[in-house]
């Protein structure tokens, strides 16, 4: 772990918290682009280039664009005055640590089976695509499944607020 | 001739110690390319500003220096020294990082553009990517000066124009993503190496094939969006907006704003050239003694006219129309191309490909366009709210 490393994970763990904790929403949102971008550089630093501007295109070109946009259609930057937790909010973090268990037990589970890397793979985008279409089909499916799942339910949200404006 | 910058750049390096080199001589490639694109930018105001005169009957610019030459230096004193107002109700550090940001991001796009033989700074295996990446990064760039503003006009248009630019980031993206495909490589150099020798006198450019002709022209609809240029100006609609996002900007945040306009024009004209029109090779094999990089500039300094020429001549799109022409045309059209191009990849050699390919783009741009045409509502305009 180089010193590198240490200042992106700060600069990272930093836009997180940020985006947690700052009281007006646009503000969260840019704290979160923050984040992306330090996930983006610790993709670099790891020599993955590919994936580290696929990051950045994806994320702060895309997600970040499309978290303001919901903002700014849905209702005001501002903080509501009755609080910000919703009354569901212990299954919410009953889910929230099942996520970070699951992903936890992977991450950990990475280090025994995959090879330790010395040297740098050269990996070609030729590779990344028949990779994607062979090997890696079913969760690049169920990715587009979950996609266009959201979409339906952005349109559902977007046509309700409409007819209620009427 | 050809080399005579990279060898000037080793020599200069050469008196360092070796320690220093790489360094100091990505440093002075830096240096030039913060010194070139903005100097390019002055002289393409005045350009720009006579060559709109004369499309609409009138003089310019011709009051400072012989033909008006010398205004880019008297607007960037002017810039420089006006009264940096921020509005009292903004969001100060949004406000001060937003044009900084969308300059920061636009000089990055710079670093992975050939512009010569050897003439590269950073010679990544994912240019393209890298490139993409950098030119996404300015919409958030754009709603930043938009939102920070706290001002109606700025804020719809940064609501327009990161619709806009992301609307057509699809389609610049998926007619890019054709010469991806034929090279099988995201890097830049190899793009430009793969388009170079010559048939018969003639360059092996990818705008001279069906599926590389309509990615090009797709290309450049979508770029002329992305750069929020006439006719897809309507973030800065005048007679709608004000500026668009940056109305409230003045002094030189303003000319940083203005800027980033530009060099984002060049350096999309740049990549561009760099895809279809065979990076910095030249046109035809008698002409290979002219160095490079005038090859290469010339391009871009064409793509610039063209860019001109179309603000001076088309009128602005509404809103609708510009959405529905990006969603229902351009990108069913960048789609099929993709299929072209995998045909044209499979087909082998042989005229019966360039049959093929281009009746289906041909069928398909017609048929689409046509269905198009018939079902639009062509009649007098409805209004929703401004009635």
């Amino acid at each position: 772990m180089s010193f590198v490393f240490y200042i992106l994970a700060a600069l990272t763990v930093a836009g997180g918290l940020a985006a947690m904790l700052l009281k007006n929403t646009v503000h969260c949102a840019l704290a979160l682009t923050v984040a992306f971008a330090g996930l983006a550089l610790l993709f670099l630093n790891l020599d993955a280039q590919f994936a580290g501007f696929a990051q950045i295109l994806v994320y702060i070109g895309a997600v970040a664009i499309l978290v303001v946009f919901a903002i700014l259609l849905t209702r005001g930057s501002e903080t509501p005055r009755d609080g910000v937790f919703s009354r569901t909010w212990l299954a919410g973090l009953l889910i929230a640590a099942g996520v970070f268990a699951v992903l936890g037990w992977a991450v950990i589970g990475s280090v025994r089976v995959l090879p330790h890397e010395t040297a740098v793979p050269t990996v070609t985008v030729l590779q990344i695509g028949n990779a994607l279409v062979s090997r890696y089909v079913l969760p690049l499916e169920i990715v587009a499944v979950l996609l266009t799942a959201a979409m339906i339910g952005a349109v559902i949200v977007a046509m309700h607020e409409k007819e209620g404006q009427k | 001739m050809d080399q005579v910058f990279v060898l000037l750049r080793l020599w200069l390096v050469s008196f360092l110690p070796a320690a220093w080199q790489p360094v100091i001589g990505a440093l002075l490639s830096v240096v030039a390319i913060v010194c070139l694109f903005p100097a390019l930018f002055a002289l393409t105001t005045v350009f720009e500003r006579k060559g709109l005169a004369r499309i609409q009957n009138r003089l310019g610019p011709n009051r400072v220096g012989p033909f008006g030459l010398l205004q880019p230096i008297a607007d960037g004193i002017k810039s420089l020294t006006k009264e940096d107002i921020v509005p009292l109700s903004a969001d100060a550090a949004v406000h001060f990082l937003a044009p900084v940001l969308l300059v920061v991001a636009v000089f990055m796009g710079f670093a992975v553009l050939p512009m010569g033989r050897n003439m590269i700074l950073v010679d990544m295996d994912a240019g393209l990517l890298f490139y993409f990446a950098m030119s996404a990064s300015t919409e958030l760039a754009v709603f930043m000066a938009g939102w920070s503003s706290r001002n109606k006009y700025s804020l719809l248009g940064a609501m327009r124009a990161v619709a806009q630019m992301i609307s057509y980031e699809v389609p610049l993206l998926l007619s890019s993503v054709v010469v991806v495909m034929m090279t099988g490589s995201l890097s830049l150099t190899k793009i430009v190496a793969a388009q170079s020798g010559f048939t018969r006198g003639l360059p092996h450019w990818f705008i001279f094939t069906p599926w590389g002709f309509a990615g090009f022209v797709m290309y450049a609809i979508a770029t002329t969006a992305e750069t929020n240029r006439s006719p897809f100006d309507l973030p800065e609609g005048e007679s709608e907006l004000v500026a668009g996002y940056h109305t409230e900007y003045s002094g030189f945040k303003f000319a940083l704003f203005f800027l980033g306009e530009y060099l984002a024009m060049f350096s999309i004209s740049g990549l561009g050239a760099t895809l279809f029109l065979g990076g910095w090779s030249a046109p035809f094999s008698f002409l290979t003694w002219i160095p490079s990089w005038i090859w290469f500039f010339s391009k871009l300094m064409l793509s610039i006219f063209v860019f001109i020429w179309m603000r001076g001549t088309l009128p602005r799109l509404r809103q609708d129309q510009l959405m529905n022409f990006a969603w229902k045309f351009v990108l069913p059209l960048c789609l099929l191309n993709l299929m072209v191009a995998g045909l044209w990849r499979f087909m082998g050699d042989g005229w019966l490909r360039w049959v093929i390919c281009s009746v289906i783009l041909i069928g398909a741009y017609t048929a689409l366009g046509w269905g198009e045409m018939r079902r639009g509502k062509i009649g007098p305009r409805s209004y929703r709210y401004a009635e």
